[in-house]
């Protein structure tokens, strides 16, 4: 077992990063609050992302955790307060005109409710091809449009059929295949994906998650993958992010995550999620929580989570916990976690 | 203890008995058959699961129990039995008289299913008033009290607030306490936990375990969530397209079912699976209610369909050890 050591320091940049080029995506100390005075929301608090091509970030929390003002935020929708965003070594804050249309092609997004996403009036081929009214050069003419809105519905498994359909003759995992397909219309690098398949049916997510890990394969695409369903982030993440209050509390390696968690937070997320082994029925080793997520206006003091943890001492009040690093098992990202008291 | 005056039922008798309901639901585009032919019982202390996707039939089901339909469904066929009575036979005021005291139920979405204008202490003291004729003061001691049991802090102080002065759990713990107020025999969930952040939804369940145990409740749970029935249920009834495809104790079901469906579901989960490896999806999606096929309402997804399947639809029989399923095919999957 590879040994923990605690430091304050920050953890060491990942090996893509040393190779000479930048990863894809590195985000390094952001914050972000809302309101003024009193009233002051703080959603993001010094958070560190990074994410290389064609890699799966799972990020997960519960609600008022920051992950979707993080996800504004990777878009370029919300303006960080502090701390740098860098695609490629650019700062996407700093274009402005043509260089940051540009660039905002290489960042697409799809969203939790493809009932909800979707313009009821247009009809699939206009749905997808939408982006391109934008981002004109793209797919310059008509005919090569067509026929890339052909190439982009059967990639996602519908027909070519389905071009003149709309919204409303689609089941909602088609509809979120439409959503991949409009996502996927300007190439991206990066697709930051909200939830996208919590509002499916179970039988339906499957086929979703499919399709979302064959485009990675087949054209490199990376995800940032918001979701609350543990064994879903299991499934699609290489690494995975853990939120709580605006704070990243734990982040590493998929299986490391999950085989060895080392925040109290983490521990008791995956103990409270129920698992289909109907030998563990029992909720008696569970690990229950005290109460419920403080308001993100009122921070508690030292470590964030203290006030529902059961390894609380005097010193998680007082203190900032420590960044406590550890090996991963196998090839990747450190092991990180801000305890006082990590398991 | 309570006004109706049928005895509560014993441990062996179920507490709900429901045979062959239909209900029918009128659309625009015609009458569809939303619920077909479900039949389940419960007995108190024990927790039954109906599973299902959205549109299943599953939650049309439970309102029905409850004679809470939407005006534009109607039931159309069957019983249900609660202490030797058919509530669907019953007029409306006796109807009423069973809510609370013998079955009530909890929604998945709090903040619609309480009052916006009443301070919470008041509505949860109300069944205290209307069923047992106590004061507006001693309903409300009632209310605290049963706040306390469902872990309100500053149960006192807060029995003054309006329901969106709490959180999602908080006014899941108020519409659990309200529906427990009576001690009802049937406890009926529909998605209690949906709505709620994972470290909630796992205080909620384990509420409403306690409460179960405490009251010697028949629990009915409502949920599309496979390991919630995996985690939380004695029985499950899968249903699909408004008919039950398969029934039985939980652990014999999800370690060897015996319908087609039911597999699909339980090996679309990505618990176990290996990364990169896609998952054994069940293909296509559920039927609109307005086109489910004649023969076996599963054939167009099924991996073992053949020409019967199409010709007929199949019974729900039984499989033994207490358990059945609506398939043709069902001892492939055994060996399979």
């Amino acid at each position: 077992m590879p040994e923990s050591r605690a430091t304050t320091a920050a953890p060491e940049p990942r090996a893509e990063g040393t190779d000479g080029h930048p990863p894809l995506l590195e985000v390094r100390g952001v914050t972000k609050s809302f309101g003024s005075g009193r009233r002051r929301l703080t959603a993001l608090d010094g958070v560190d992302v990074q994410l290389g091509r064609g890699q799966t970030l799972g990020l997960v929390g519960e609600s008022g955790c920051g992950k979707s003002t993080l996800a504004r935020v990777l878009l370029g929708l919300e303006r960080p307060d502090a701390g740098t965003v860098r695609y490629d070594g650019v700062d996407p804050f700093a274009l402005r005109g043509k260089e940051l249309l540009n660039w905002r092609r290489r960042v697409q997004m799809v969203f939790q409710d493809p009932f909800a996403s979707l313009n009821a009036r247009m009809s699939a081929a206009d749905l997808i091809g939408e982006p391109w009214r934008t981002h004109r050069d793209v797919v310059p003419d008509a005919k090569a449009r067509e026929k890339r809105i052909r190439e982009l519905l059967s990639l996602v498994g519908l027909r070519e059929s389905d071009a003149h359909r709309y919204p409303n003759e689609f089941s909602g995992g088609q509809r979120q295949r439409i959503g991949i397909a409009r996502a996927l219309a300007l190439d991206p690098d990066l697709i930051v994906c909200d939830e996208p398949v919590s509002a499916l049916d179970l039988s339906v997510q499957a086929q979703v998650l499919n399709v979302l890990s064959e485009l990675q394969s087949r054209l490199g695409v990376a995800y940032v993958f918001i979701s609350h369903d543990l064994s879903v982030v299991r499934y699609i993440s290489d690494r995975v992010t853990v939120m709580y209050l605006g704070k990243v509390i734990e982040h590493g390696e998929t299986e490391d995550v999950f085989e060895r968690p080392q925040h109290p937070y983490t521990a008791a997320l995956m103990s409270a999620a129920p698992v289909l082994d109907t030998s563990r029925a029992s909720d008696d080793q569970e690990i229950q929580l005290k109460g419920e997520i403080p308001s993100p206006f009122d921070i508690p003091s030292g470590c964030r989570f203290r006030t529902r943890c059961w390894r609380a001492e005097d010193r998680c009040a007082t203190e900032a916990p420590p960044a406590v690093v550890r090996e991963p098992q196998g090839m990747g990202d450190a092991h990180t976690a801000l305890c006082h008291f990590p398991l | 203890m309570t006004t109706t005056s049928a005895p509560a039922p014993s441990d062996t008798a179920p507490a709900l008995d429901v045979e062959g309901l239909c209900v029918d639901l009128s659309t625009p585009s015609g009458t569809v058959r939303a619920v077909n032919g479900v039949s389940f019982s419960v007995r108190r202390g024990r927790t039954l699961a109906l599973l299902g996707e959205s549109g299943c039939g599953k939650s049309m089901t439970a309102l029905s129990v409850v004679g809470l339909l939407d005006p534009a469904a109607s039931v159309t066929g069957g019983a249900v039995r609660v202490r030797g009575k058919d509530t669907l036979r019953l007029s409306p005021a006796e109807r009423r008289k069973l809510a609370g005291p013998v079955l009530s139920i909890v929604f998945q979405d709090a903040l619609t299913a309480l009052n916006p204008v009443q301070p919470v202490g008041r509505q949860i003291g109300e069944p205290f008033r209307i069923h047992r004729g106590l004061s507006r003061r001693q309903a409300e001691e009632k209310a605290i009290e049963l706040m306390t049991r469902v872990g309100i802090p500053e149960p006192r102080q807060r029995a003054k607030s309006y329901p969106h002065q709490f959180s999602g759990g908080m006014r899941q713990r108020l519409l659990i306490a309200m529906a427990v107020a009576l001690d009802p025999d049937v406890l009926i969930a529909d998605e209690p936990t949906t709505a709620l952040d994972v470290t909630v939804q796992a205080q909620i369940m384990r509420l409403l375990r306690d409460l179960q145990d405490e009251r010697h409740m028949a629990v009915v749970l409502i949920t599309h969530d496979l390991a919630v029935v995996a985690q939380r249920a004695d029985d499950v009834v899968v249903m699909y397209a408004g008919t039950v495809v398969e029934q039985g104790a939980v652990h014999d079901v999800f370690t060897s079912p015996r319908h087609p469906y039911t597999r699909g579901l339980l090996d679309s989960v990505p618990e176990d699976a290996e990364r990169g490896r896609p998952l054994p999806a069940v293909p296509g999606s559920p039927p609109e209610l307005s086109a489910v096929p004649p023969g076996c309402v599963f054939q167009a997804r099924c991996p073992l369909v053949r020409e019967r399947c199409v010709r007929e639809r199949p019974s729900l029989r039984s499989t033994g050890d207490g358990r059945s399923a609506a398939c043709h095919f069902s001892e492939e999957l055994d060996r399979a």
